[in-house]
């Protein structure tokens, strides 16, 4: 399978979903997608729809949960949801498709939506399989964005002063968040060194957009024992298109007619470009 | 002899009944084990014991994150900064992602005394009532909160308990305690007026029909420990048979116990209804007692207002 051509099939799929559901924060759901594409179906987590009751299985939370299409794509790929049915009923009146990720659909652990919560529960799920000496690991993903909650900071904390090497929490650095840069909003200067202050083990990816970066970062992770490892994924935001790449306005929009058209070609160029490398 | 044995005391002897055979049982403090009593529950279960430090939207979170992966957590802080300071975490890690977490607000309402609005909770009910599967609980005495704790160890949803910070004299005895979940009690029948009480104000109630009694006038006490699921059937059973209703709460006016009496009684069996609680003030500073007296949260306050209720 080339997983690097698939994660722009998915992309198409997201765009679908999001022009189906009259809205969707598309600039996120594209900068994520081959961090989503590595754990759940290039085999960086050890979960799928057969092992949901298994308490080993391992953890997901996507803590920028606002990004929930493209998580709706990977999951429906995944076997986990039905994609036609996702389109047909995503934000509408009285789906389980809402906005942000709802635990009440097969494969997703937890709710989220506010941001700064993700981080703290999964030090939580993480906890709980260190005192039952289980195997499984626990991943987040988190916005840029989302770094000036405080909760984030309190749970920077407790995965080192637990030692949570089981965790791995992953932040999707496209270094736009809706009223524009994120370095203007509230600047993560010196972020690496910040998160290694709270003795986290953190890997600098420079292109989280490149599936292999991404999968040798998650090995990575997985052989540092003694503390809980931060990925820096640097990604850009609107990923698959000139025309939405690295725009801030694209954070939330909804493509017209003519945009769409475009992105689409442009995602199919891109996806034709991988499979003849 | 008074009692000398607060209800947060009784957490900790159960959560450590518990514990020694349920691996699963696991209790987390923001640097409040001892003002939790509970530094025995950390010495005995150091691995079931989880300090978080001064953290409370990381204690919530992480609670969550443990029940999710089959844990039964117990989050134990203040309850003025449990119930506000993480209230976020309250409703969409546990309510809404429906986690085993069961949120112990200890020395609630007024129970710091003269340290201040700060640390007094005076809206935790109105906060956590008002979220979707968050149920809430103020047990009256130490023999109720042994049985309420019991029985929450027995189900896997989330839910508040507000315990204060004090022994607070009994209501009832270790042999005659009666309890069934999500069922107010019924602590003494009467016709002319219902008195309906939570948490530390039961006591008062029950001090306040004895003195009605000797006035003449038949007084009910309920005690409505389960606040959220609000037992509305006792209510109408009770109210029908009286002229009036008094609730009795520690708590804001409003959002609390006697908003959701006063919404039941105008709703199924209309009649004159009085409620009583701390002012919308901070309050005045004393210890508990003193406060709860310059408000007529007392006995002799609550015999008082009910017989105004009645027209006497």
């Amino acid at each position: 399978m080339n997983y690097k051509a698939l994660a722009y099939d998915l992309r198409k799929d997201t765009l679908d979903i999001i022009m189906a559901g009259g809205g969707g924060h598309i600039g996120g759901d594209m900068s994520e997608m081959e961090i989503l594409v590595a754990l759940y179906l290039a085999g960086g987590m050890n979960v799928s729809p057969k092992n949901m009751d298994d308490p080993d299985r391992d953890r997901f939370i996507l803590s920028k949960g606002h990004s929930v299409e493209a998580y709706y794509a990977v999951l429906a790929k995944a076997g986990f949801l039905d994609l036609e049915d996702v389109k047909k009923r995503f934000s509408k009146f009285g789906s389980p498709y809402i906005g942000h990720p709802n635990n009440k659909l097969n494969g997703i652990e937890m709710n989220s939506g506010s941001l700064g919560h993700g981080l703290p529960v999964s030090v939580g799920m993480a906890l709980a399989g260190k005192m039952d000496e289980r195997d499984y690991r626990v991943y987040v993903l988190l916005g840029d964005g989302e770094l000036a909650e405080g909760s984030n900071w309190e749970a920077f904390e407790s995965g080192a002063m637990y030692k949570l090497d089981n965790l791995c929490a992953i932040i999707d650095r496209n270094h736009l968040q809706i009223s524009g840069n994120t370095e203007d909003v509230m600047a993560h200067e010196n972020l690496k060194a910040k998160v290694e202050a709270f003795n986290w083990n953190v890997i600098d990816v420079e292109d989280a957009n490149d599936l292999d970066q991404v999968t040798a970062a998650l090995e990575q992770a997985k052989a540092c024992k003694g503390k809980p490892t931060f990925i820096i994924a640097n990604t850009v935001k609107g990923c698959g298109s000139p025309i939405m790449e690295n725009k801030a306005s694209w954070h939330h929009h909804l493509p017209n007619a003519e945009e769409c058209e475009q992105i689409k070609k442009d995602l199919e160029s891109r996806k034709e470009a991988l499979e003849n490398a | 002899m008074p009692n000398k044995i607060a209800n947060k005391k009784v957490i900790c002897e159960v959560l450590s009944e518990h514990a020694r055979v349920d691996k699963d049982v696991v209790v987390l403090c923001s640097d409040s084990r001892g003002s939790a009593s509970l530094t025995p529950f950390f010495e005995e279960f150091p691995k079931q014991s989880v300090e978080v430090g001064i953290a409370e939207q990381d204690l919530v979170g992480i609670a969550a994150g443990l029940a999710a992966c089959g844990k039964k957590s117990f989050a134990v802080s203040p309850a003025s900064f449990l119930s506000t300071r993480s209230y976020e975490q309250c409703k969409i890690d546990c309510a809404y992602s429906d986690t085993n977490v069961k949120l112990i607000g200890i020395s609630g309402g007024v129970s710091y005394g003269a340290l201040g609005m700060s640390h007094h909770s005076a809206q935790d009910i109105a906060a956590m009532s008002a979220i979707p599967n968050m149920r809430v609980y103020l047990p009256s005495d130490r023999f109720q909160t042994r049985k309420l704790v019991e029985a929450l160890l027995q189900d896997d949803k989330c839910a508040y308990v507000r315990v204060g910070r004090n022994a607070v004299e009994d209501v009832y005895t270790e042999d005659d305690c009666p309890f069934e979940m999500d069922k107010a009690t019924l602590v003494r029948d009467g016709s002319d007026v219902l008195l309906v009480a939570c948490g530390e104000m039961v006591r008062p109630a029950v001090d306040a029909a004895e003195l009605l009694e000797k006035d003449g006038v038949s007084a009910a006490v309920l005690d409505m420990y389960c606040v959220k699921p609000l037992d509305r059937e006792a209510i109408v059973r009770q109210a029908r048979k009286a002229k009036a209703v008094v609730s009795i709460e520690e708590h804001a006016p409003f959002g609390g116990l006697g908003s959701m009496v006063a919404q039941v009684v105008g709703e199924e069996c209309p009649r004159t209804c009085v409620t009583m609680s701390l002012p919308d003030a901070p309050v005045i500073t004393g210890t508990s007692r003193e406060v709860f007296d310059y408000y007529g949260l007392n006995g002799e306050g609550i015999a008082r207002r009910a017989k105004e209720a009645l027209g006497k």
